[in-house]
């Protein structure tokens, strides 16, 4: 029997009872599963640290191991081998158990992600709600922090992370809601199965694009990192934690990041679809991967980029830009899918697989996105040049007062 | 073999006692506000559970649940921002505190 | 009655977070903490609604009231103290109305639930379908024209009055 795709059947015909066979492939599931992305983000620290040192002209860890490969190793003993304090006043319960709830926020992600056709940790029916439960418990791990420090700027920072990754959820949600029209499911096993002949990220690149911003924001990376930055407010909530603890919440936010490309890959570049996925599932783990590793260099690169925006600048751009475009967005889309399956341009269910049965619907959701896109940048430009004008008027206002103040003193 | 009905409405009717105890015995607003959460839990597990049991093909017991999740999340902002602004003009949040309009 | 599967353990493991968590909320002195074994009695009561068959339900009870509601209870308790002074005060009526609720407790089991749906109740045979709706026979409901439309648009309307409101009320006045 096929082991590899079928262990629970694997080992049922090999003699053993089938409700223990089944309770051992699913503890292997879940014990693989959980422990992948923490050995991984061993390997992740130190991708990071090498592509962020070579946009900043400079070479990165190369002395510990070849290539530095072992930096990450050395940077976990030194964490483990600093002294574990606590501040005085501070709750223990809760600072003790807040970095937990943030690593395992991310991990619980990874039990719905379908990594083969045949492998997915639990297939929901509900998975991407699932996704967006689970993401919403990251905000009670920093709240807790920040208030079990027992320290004014912990508080101050947790709070403004707290309005941050609040905010973006709406958009990050709004967003979302596009693969779901478009598969017509919210289980994440059908979601790829629906992208065998069309991706998602050519029938609607906007939202691809507004999912991969807000989550961006909800991990805290990017030109979004206010809340962790170590020149603003003395690094944030996790100002009081040492050692593993901060550890803990360091390796938690590069879990997350590989967690949210992994995603972006799934719902939207089509997870494990490639060529001969069928007969072989492995390969779907080696497209998934591929797909995730490019999603992942672009949030690096947006990282190391872009400079940091303010805490108003932030807000601003979320109710005021993200959230009105996300809704046109999902509006334009409902719209345009609908008005394709009135004129039956979209595929028919048995030709659901064909490329060729999917370009029209494609190719009008594309023009959509394209036109909402042009709008969208029309409305911007505008906007800017107004800004830029108003700024201007005011500026040669105030210069023209200045020189005339002036030529009043000196004519005094 | 399901875990009998009445089961999950000893567990609701235990959980909105000792929501209603709660409200009664506190004195600080948000307390008692979390007295009425947890009130409204126990009316959700009760409504699921009848749902489940006696008709699980009618949507009306999920429909209301969701509908008393709306109206939850609603009464939840309003309150606290009511509690909010009271503790801005008055500086304290004891219920019995907050007499202004008695007779 | 009490068989030990896999069922009943889960149902009670839920049970005992919800019910504990409850516990926790009233008889907790710190705010924070009651605020706290709040969120642990919404987990217990998500956890009951999957056994229940109801997964939408408690993924949107974790979505709204875990990540959201929660959250602003536990703010209004930071913003409405002092760092120092979280100790919760019970009321002079608190043992009254313990007595009450373990009365009405009592009540609602030995009179109600018990004669009506425990063992030998005149309601308790009935047969227990295996046939649940979906989540998308839920989805449709909520927009279907004979069924639950209205009501949903009057909550999102709802909604709408309620974050407008709050925001007017919670907004400082700035001095002009």
């Amino acid at each position: 029997m096929d082991c590899i795709n079928n262990l629970s059947g694997c080992l049922t015909s090999g003699g053993l009872n089938p409700a223990l066979s089944q309770f051992i492939s699913i503890l292997l599931g879940v014990v693989m599963v959980t422990l992948f992305p923490l050995i991984i983000v061993i390997f992740l620290i130190w991708v990071e640290r090498k592509i962020a040192a070579r946009i900043q002209d400079r070479l990165g860890p190369n002395r510990v191991g070849p290539f530095g490969l072992l930096q990450s190793v050395a940077d976990a003993v030194k964490l483990i081998t600093k002294e574990d304090i606590t501040p005085i006043g501070a709750d223990r319960v809760v600072y003790n158990i807040a970095p937990i709830l943030s690593v395992v926020s991310v991990l619980l992600i990874w039990a719905v992600i379908p990594f083969t056709p045949l492998h997915i940790g639990v297939d929901l029916e509900i998975g991407v709600l699932y996704f967006l439960a689970v993401a919403s418990l990251a905000t009670l791990g920093i709240m807790m922090a920040g208030w079990s420090s027992n320290n004014k700027y912990a508080l101050l920072g947790a709070f403004r992370s707290v309005a941050q990754l609040v905010s973006y959820e709406v958009p990050l949600v709004m967003s979302l809601l596009v693969p779901i029209m478009l598969a017509g499911t919210m289980g994440m096993q059908d979601i790829v199965n629906a992208q065998r002949g069309m991706w998602f990220i050519v029938s609607a690149p906007i939202s691809a694009f507004l999912f991969f911003i807000a989550s961006q924001a909800e991990t805290g990376r990017g030109p979004f990192d206010l809340l962790e930055a170590e020149s603003e407010l003395v690094a944030g909530f996790n100002i009081e934690y040492s050692g593993m603890k901060f550890g803990l919440f360091f390796a938690g936010e590069f879990v997350h990041v590989l967690t949210n490309a992994l995603l972006l890959a799934t719902l939207f570049a089509g997870g494990w679809v490639g060529p001969f996925v069928d007969q072989v599932p492995l390969l779907g783990i080696v497209y998934l991967s591929v797909k995730s590793a490019v999603f992942y260099l672009a949030s690096l690169l947006l990282r190391n980029t872009v400079p940091r925006v303010r805490i108003d600048q932030l807000m601003n751009f979320n109710w005021k830009f993200l959230v009105p475009v996300s809704i046109a967005n999902l509006v334009v889309m409902a719209f345009l899918l609908k008005l394709v399956q009135t004129f039956g341009l979209s595929p028919a269910p048995d030709r659901a697989n064909d490329f060729i049965a999917n370009i029209p619907q494609a190719v009008i959701l594309l023009a959509g996105n394209i036109a909402l896109g042009f709008v969208i940048l029309t409305y911007v430009r505008n906007h800017g040049r107004r800004e830029r004008l108003a700024m201007e008027t005011s500026q040669s206002a105030g210069q023209e007062r200045e020189r005339i103040r002036h030529m009043g003193a000196v004519g005094d | 073999m399901m875990v009998p009905l009445w089961m999950y409405l000893v567990v609701a009717a235990a959980l909105f006692c000792l929501g209603a105890y709660g409200v009664l015995a506190r004195r600080n607003a948000v307390a008692i506000l979390m007295g009425v959460e947890l009130m409204l839990n126990a009316v959700n597990i009760n409504l699921v559970a009848f749902w489940r049991y006696q008709a699980p093909l009618n949507m009306a017991g999920q429909a209301f649940v969701a509908f008393i999740f709306v109206i939850a999340a609603a009464e939840a902002a309003v309150g606290l921002a009511i509690i909010i602004s009271v503790y801005r003009s008055r500086r304290s949040v004891i219920v019995e505190d907050i007499d202004l309009l008695k007779w | 009655m009490f068989e030990l599967n896999a069922q009943s353990l889960t149902f009670a493991v839920f049970s005992i977070l919800t019910l504990g968590g409850g516990a926790g909320v009233v008889y907790s002195r710190n705010l924070i903490h009651s605020a706290l074994y709040l969120i642990v009695s919404l987990f217990g009561v998500s956890g009951l609604f999957i056994l229940l068959s109801a997964p939408f339900l408690a993924a949107v009870q974790v979505l709204v009231y875990i990540g959201a509601i929660a959250i602003l209870i536990i703010f209004a308790v930071m913003l409405t103290q002092s760092m120092t002074q979280m100790r919760a005060i019970l009321n002079r009526q608190a043992w009254l109305s313990a007595l009450v609720m373990g009365l009405m407790f009592v009540l609602l089991v030995v009179a109600v639930i018990w004669p009506v749906f425990g063992t030998g109740g005149s309601r308790a045979d009935i047969p227990v379908s295996d046939m649940v709706a979906t989540t998308r026979d839920l989805g449709v409901a909520l927009v279907d024209g004979n069924q639950y439309v209205l009501p949903f648009e009057v909550a999102s309307l709802l909604l709408t009055a309620a974050m407008i409101g709050a925001i007017v009320i919670a907004r400082d006045e700035d001095p002009k």
